[in-house]
């Protein structure tokens, strides 16, 4: 069957999309974007972590056929979300992110030391300037829901990120870079920086 | 595989009725995991999130009408006030993005006995409004589970909503597992008094095939309550009533070993969880019945 859906705030079709998918894989496997982690796919560990409609759902328990005339927010999408936000919406209409430069969206920038040329989210920043990044896989999916949270709750207290995070298993860190990192975003974003 | 699209509740007893092998999915958190992993692949797999009154809820003179695709997280939101004891419940099921989809609709047609939701909805009391072409009718709560994930649905029929009775006392919720989060239940206990009829009610997760009342405790301890006076007095609950209370609960689980834990570990732990939600709930209800004595 083909799905037509709104992904990072632009409109895409997938074909030949198999009724039992889920979501995940086609994002991964249909439109290239792999920044959705395929891990437990039975909703444990968080790592395929969109928005759907806004709200946080894993998206290997979403069936594909679900999605149709919804809309998606991935990880590769977040730096743009994050600044529409920021923007107060999209004044010029044409905000969102390509499904191309979803594609080839990375971290890293054209100078790789730095990371300058790459606008990213401010929870990405946090995750980076804090070292909350290790092996990486569970990174997208704690973006996802930690960028969420900070969206509806300003000021979380630790329990609430906790909370807002007890979806999301992370097996490198402890947990502990984690919590600092969105404990900086919050503090960044409540200067204003 | 087909996926069927049905844009009313109407369009989706027609497409039940015609298919009634159909596989209703909604939040998909459980439906989604048999698909993923190989064990179900049903010929037909039915998206119910196009029904928009699945997902409402109303709140009546008696009961809460739950669509039965409300998320867990609305309940907990929402419905603190009229359902502590289900919003407990849900605050315990799995992570945000679980609860952000799933709903008591799916924990009843899947009829897990771990559902978290169960125990909450045995001792509240409630009647689940089924419906197919033929036509509608609601099942009391106590004759829904009918064996390991087997419920009293007809292949016709679809869970429409939950009518669960507002709370006219205190209710508690306890759940036994490795963490706070991510957790299927080891065992849990939901319990509600109601003040209006001087009754107590249970329900037990994970510690029989089905989800279970302690009907004995709590015929011990409705008449224990009633000759001691307690609903009158609002004296604390005799050690010795509370212990038997806890016992009788154990005494209602027929439980298995499995990985999460042994029988006998669960039926202590029920026990345990009859004894302090027996303890939290009395102690809320005196101190309600104090603030009332106090202002009048």
């Amino acid at each position: 069957m083909r799905v037509h859906f709104t992904v990072n705030g632009r409109p895409q079709e997938a074909d030949d999309v198999w009724e039992g998918e889920s979501l995940l894989y086609v994002l991964r496997e249909r439109l290239g974007l792999p920044g959705s982690k395929n891990a437990c796919e039975q909703g444990e560990c968080g790592s395929c972590t969109v928005r759907l409609d806004g709200v946080p759902v894993c998206s290997c328990l979403v069936a594909a056929g679900q999605v149709e005339g919804r809309e998606v927010v991935t990880v590769e999408g977040l730096a743009d979300f994050a600044k529409q936000r920021a923007e107060g919406g999209c004044a010029s209409g044409a905000c969102g992110t390509s499904l191309q430069n979803a594609q080839e969206w990375q971290a890293q920038g054209t100078d790789s030391q730095t990371g300058e040329g790459t606008e990213l989210a401010p929870i990405q920043q946090a995750f980076i300037d804090a070292g909350a990044v290790q092996c990486g896989f569970c990174t997208p999916g704690l973006l996802v829901a930690a960028d969420e949270m900070l969206e509806r709750n300003p000021n979380p207290a630790d329990a609430d990120i906790r909370e807002a995070l007890s979806g999301n298993l992370c097996r490198c860190t402890g947990y502990e870079k984690i919590m600092d990192a969105v404990r900086l975003a919050a503090a960044r974003q409540s200067q204003g920086v | 595989m087909d996926f069927l699209r049905p844009a009313s509740w109407e369009e989706a007893l027609a497409a039940k009725a015609e298919h009634p092998t159909a596989v209703p999915i909604a939040g998909g958190t459980d439906v989604m995991v048999e698909i993923n992993f190989d064990h179900r692949r049903p010929e037909y797999l039915m998206d119910l999130n196009r029904v928009g009154d699945l997902s409402e809820w109303e709140v009546g003179e008696e009961s809460v009408r739950l669509g039965a695709s409300v998320p867990y997280t609305k309940i907990m939101e929402n419905l603190r006030a009229e359902l502590p004891g289900l919003a407990l419940a849900s605050h315990t099921v799995a992570s945000p993005q679980i609860r952000n989809r799933g709903g008591v609709g799916g924990n009843l047609g899947t009829a897990s006995p771990a559902g978290d939701a169960h125990p909450a909805l045995l001792a509240a009391g409630a009647e689940v409004e089924v419906e197919s072409v033929r036509g509608s009718r609601r099942i009391p709560i106590d004759e829904f589970y009918k064996g390991v994930k087997r419920n009293a649905l007809a292949a016709d029929e679809l869970i429409r909503a939950v009518h669960v009775k507002k709370a006219d006392g205190p209710q508690q919720f306890s759940k036994v597992g490795t963490r706070n989060a991510m957790v299927i239940a080891v065992c849990a206990f939901g319990l509600a008094l109601h003040p209006r009829t001087r009754t107590v009610r249970t329900g037990i997760g994970s510690a029989a095939p089905t989800p279970i009342r302690a009907r004995a405790a709590e015929e011990f301890l409705n008449a224990a309550l009633e000759e001691g006076g307690f609903w009158d007095s609002g004296k604390i609950v005799t050690p010795s009533v509370a212990k038997q209370f806890a016992d009788l609960c154990a005494a209602a689980c027929n439980p298995i070993d499995d990985v999460r834990g042994t029988a006998s570990y669960r039926r202590h732990a029920v026990g345990v969880m009859a004894r302090r939600t027996l303890t939290w709930t009395w102690e809320s209800y005196r101190g309600a019945r104090r603030l009332t004595e106090g202002a009048a």
